[in-house]
């Protein structure tokens, strides 16, 4: 007899998402399905829109990672205006953007599936979250954690307005300049997120590292997709999250391409799935395939994982010392099982901190002159950062008078999209056998996309 | 829905288009039944408000007649209805309820016949528009 | 109510903004995980939809419902809420008056999907079916739930006892909401939790804002140097704080950038963008018919700008109450 699983909603992620399971006569999945019931449909109603007003009004896709689309916006205006921010501003905009960068992946540490990883025992017992994570670590470190997020997102508020809703992103600069208190206050603040960071991923070696469960699964090929990778590299092929070029390596980590933001439909299309809203993406010249990994398919994979993989190294010491011992004790790179990404994420939560501290520090973070005005008329313009959750490109046309006649946007969670589904069904198929399902079993295939810490709210805009 | 249905609220200023429609009503001019008249002091009363909660309440089309410029009772209060109306119907040309539903314009007390001119004029346009429908499109 | 109070949070078409300003009470959260039973919240605990039918009716005391209705099943799901919730709460500008995804209602459901899903210059299956169409229906698939013809905000689908205004609402008015339902007192019907004033009344520059302002052009942010404490209005750019709720404390003032609304229309005024109309023809200077023209055309799509958050909730973007 046939029979459905259904995990209705998926949970401790940003957005909407069903899985569909149908198991065979004998008891073995058939079909695994991740739908995404979610659609607003940004890229339509942006045209008529005030170029000025996109990157306030493409925050509102997601407010997990608002920042990350305002400073894309932001970015699109500069190229769209062809305005290139003084440089206290582009420091203003890093900082505000890798400090972001740091505290969502603690909420995703922390609140969202990390639980999966901190927390142990039955999951029918339903503590695998928030609560059961500080209880897990600790009330003091639990506590602190809540704490630097805290105070983080108050110097991203003195910076932008709210870390709920920055809005200070213009073309050719920023709304507010640094001066010396709020400097003093950003290097206390990033002292401390980089005394966490390094005591957070001491924790992760010491204690969930070795948690059974953990090495299980980071052991089992069932949680291994053989993919592409992609994410932001500056000059020297280090992980930035602000700027820089597109480096894509192969599963088995040759060098595939890199380009800049603007020509990214050259090497990155996407599809239609008739039973999702999520369009999955994929790499232009090697085509789809369906939904399966290896050199043949087009389909990559994007976020922490995948910029460690896709860039040679990191930009900070503490970072590049983390990011040497993650490839030496998995003993190759690329790094291809999807559990990786929690510690992947952990090392650019370090990396972030660090390049706080840098930028903090920066002599020209205080310059007053933060706005230089457009001098030519728009027609496109093309934006892009990585998003904690992956890369994302914003791309405006407009009109003589800076109205929006057209607008595209690749998020983030998008690139992720075929791998998320894949990785769904290559776990329930792995596990459910012979009709045997336990709370574990369906455990661990929601691990499978928790993992990439999905917004689908942004994957679908 | 027959075009007999159509509401067409005309909103009235006091001082000129009030009387210009009881003008048209003593010479027995042609006023299409769809308009229904509503009298208010001055066009400048007339803010989006009041034309929105028209729509709302299931209005076809708003026609505001005022007195001429330089006419005005109250000095300026038809620059006011100038200034908000014009502001409306940019804002109405992008959305589902078409800018050419709402008419601003002009009457002088006692010119019966414009009013009913005026008035014949609105009706043929909301006609060719169709009624407001909320759900689909408009 | 005896015994811990029961909560529920939940997201139609929003984007996890709403969810935020609840992580964002910080400690406090943890404090309110103590003091009530949270049934349901899809963001951070692990129940599903069936554990929400399986209560009794009325059995929730409030729900938090945030994000704008959207889909078929958004409106299933919040009916199913009210059935088992004794006081509903539009949590977040898209709640209470359908949000900035309420800018989809300048198109029609078809427009917005054929955009995404054939249109993008991206799309490598322009001719591909558009999402549900042609989609096997049940047999070894979920259905995809389809668009309603137009976004509304949650009152038109359910009764709502309150509303939490804010794009998103501060975390702070967010724990005096759960403090005050801790204390075992629900919100009275038809309660606002933000100010009675204009955003102006409490705005810190306040002091700066002449008697009469007059614009004969409006300016545009990236073309316009401005001083960062005066009055937007007085420097030619538009803010609606005049015509905007306060309590948000000026956030957005406060980064030198001007308010564009989210906390949605004073007891004034039932469409915010009446209102704000009528802010920007008061401060229109006087002229004839061919300066106004020049003047309103100064404004780049003061529909979009005007209607940002409440589109769905006005006659002009399909929001006629039922």
């Amino acid at each position: 007899m046939t029979r459905r699983i259904l995990i209705d909603p998926v949970t401790r992620l940003e957005g909407h998402g069903r899985i569909d399971i149908r198991l065979d006569e004998a008891g073995n999945v058939s079909h695994a399905f991740f739908q995404v019931p979610d659609f607003k449909g940004f890229e339509q109603f942006s045209v008529g829109r005030a170029a000025e007003e996109m990157p306030t009004l493409t925050q509102k896709i997601c407010g997990v990672c608002p920042t990350a689309h305002h400073i894309a916006g932001t970015k699109a205006l500069d190229d769209l205006f062809t305005a290139a921010p003084p440089t206290a501003a582009r420091l203003i905009r890093e900082l505000m953007h890798t400090a972001f960068i740091f505290e969502d992946h603690l909420l995703h540490f922390f609140y969202l599936g990390g639980p999966d990883i901190l927390v142990d025992g039955d999951p029918a017992k339903q503590n695998h979250n928030v609560f059961g994570a500080i209880a897990a670590m600790g009330d003091t470190l639990g506590r602190q954690v809540i704490n630097i997020r805290k105070k983080v997102r108050a110097m991203n508020a003195m910076l932008g307005g709210s870390a709920l809703y920055p809005v200070c992103g213009l073309a050719g600069g920023v709304s507010k300049p640094v001066d010396a208190k709020m400097r003093a206050e950003i290097i206390q603040t990033s002292t401390d997120a980089l005394a966490l960071a390094r005591q957070l991923l001491a924790v992760f070696h010491d204690k969930v590292r070795k948690k059974p469960l953990y090495k299980e699964m980071v052991g089992n090929p069932a949680f291994n997709l053989s993919t592409y990778y992609m994410g932001l590299v500056d000059d020297n092929d280090r992980v930035n999250f602000y700027d820089g070029r597109l480096r894509v390596v192969t599963p088995d980590g040759r060098p595939w391409a890199c380009f800049s933001a603007d020509q990214y439909l050259d090497h990155l299309v996407e599809r239609t799935d008739a039973h999702s809203y999520m369009k999955p993406t994929y790499l232009k010249k090697v085509g789809w395939k369906g939904y399966q990994d290896g050199p043949d398919s087009g389909l990559y994979r994007v976020g922490p994982l995948a910029r460690l993989n896709a860039a040679k190294a990191m930009a900070t010491p503490l970072a590049q010392q983390e990011y040497e011992r993650f490839y030496d004790t998995i003993g190759h790179k690329p790094a291809h099982n999807t559990m990786l990404y929690h510690w992947a994420r952990l090392i650019e939560v370090l990396y972030a901190a660090e390049q706080m501290v840098t930028l903090s520090r920066s002599q020209a973070l205080t310059d007053p002159h933060v706005r230089t005005l457009p001098t030519q008329a728009p027609t496109s313009g093309v934006g892009v950062c990585e998003a904690p959750r992956g890369t994302l490109i914003h791309h405006y046309q407009t009109n003589a008078n800076a109205i929006v006649e057209r607008c595209n946007l690749l998020v983030a969670t998008q690139n992720n999209a075929a791998a998320i589904c894949l990785s769904v069904e290559k776990a329930a198929r792995a596990l459910i056998k012979n009709g045997v399902v336990t709370d574990t079993c369906l455990q661990q295939v929601e691990m499978a996309y928790r993992a990439y810490d999905p917004c689908l709210a942004c994957a679908t805009h | 829905m027959k075009s007999l249905d159509l509401k067409i609220i005309a909103l009235l200023c006091h001082w000129c288009a009030y009387d210009s429609a009881d003008a048209a009503g003593r010479s027995r001019q042609d006023v299409p039944p769809q308009i229904r008249e509503v009298h208010v002091r001055c066009s400048g009363q007339v803010d989006p408000a009041m034309v929105l909660k028209a729509f709302a309440a299931g209005a076809d089309g708003v026609m505001v007649l005022g007195c001429k410029p330089g006419d005005c009772h109250y000095r300026t209060g038809n620059h006011q209805a100038l200034k908000r109306m014009r502001l409306l119907q940019q804002v109405m040309a992008a959305t589902p309820i078409h800018p050419q539903r709402l008419r601003l314009d002009w009457v002088s007390a006692g010119e019966g016949d414009r009013y009913a001119r005026l008035a014949q004029e609105m009706v043929s346009q909301v006609k060719a528009l169709g009624p407001v429908d909320a759900k689909g499109g408009m | 109510m005896a015994g811990p109070p029961t909560i529920a949070l939940y997201w139609c078409a929003g984007c996890g903004g709403c969810e935020e300003s609840v992580f964002d009470m910080a400690e406090q959260l943890i404090g309110v995980y103590e003091k009530t039973r949270i049934v349901f919240w899809p963001a951070a605990l692990d129940a599903r939809s069936s554990d929400v039918e399986a209560l009794a009716d009325g059995e929730i005391d409030a729900a938090f419902i945030n994000g704008a209705i959207r889909l078929d099943e958004h409106v299933q799901m919040v009916r199913l809420l009210r059935k088992k919730s004794k006081c509903l709460i539009a949590h977040g500008t898209c709640a209470h008056m359908g949000g900035v995804i309420g800018l989809g209602n300048f198109f029609s459901s078809k427009q917005l999907l054929a955009c995404a899903y054939q249109h993008a210059p991206s799309m490598a299956t322009p001719k591909g079916p558009l999402p549900g169409q042609g989609a096997d229906t049940g047999t070894t698939r979920h259905p995809l739930p389809g668009l309603l013809p137009a976004v509304l905000p949650l009152d038109r689908i359910v009764d709502v006892e309150a509303v939490i205004p804010g794009c998103p609402p501060p975390p702070e008015t967010m724990a005096q909401v759960f403090d005050q339902i801790i204390a075992g007192v629900l919100p009275a019907k038809g309660t606002v939790y933000a100010h009675q004033k204009a955003l102006c009344h409490s705005c810190p520059r306040r002091d700066t804002r002449p008697e009469r302002i007059t614009v004969s052009r409006f300016k545009r942010l990236q073309d316009t140097l401005w001083d960062p404490t005066v009055c937007f209005l007085a420097q030619d750019l538009i803010c609606l704080g005049p015509v905007t709720r306060g309590g948000c404390n000026a956030r957005c003032i406060s980064a030198n950038m001007p308010c564009r609304g989210c906390f949605g229309p004073t007891t004034a005024m039932d469409d915010f963008g009446a209102g704000a109309m009528a802010l920007i023809a008061a401060l229109m200077a006087d002229g004839d018919e061919t300066d106004y023209e020049a003047l309103i055309e100064s404004i780049p799509d003061p529909a979009g700008l005007f209607y940002r958050y409440s589109l769905a909730a006005s006659i002009l973007g399909k929001g006629r109450r039922p």
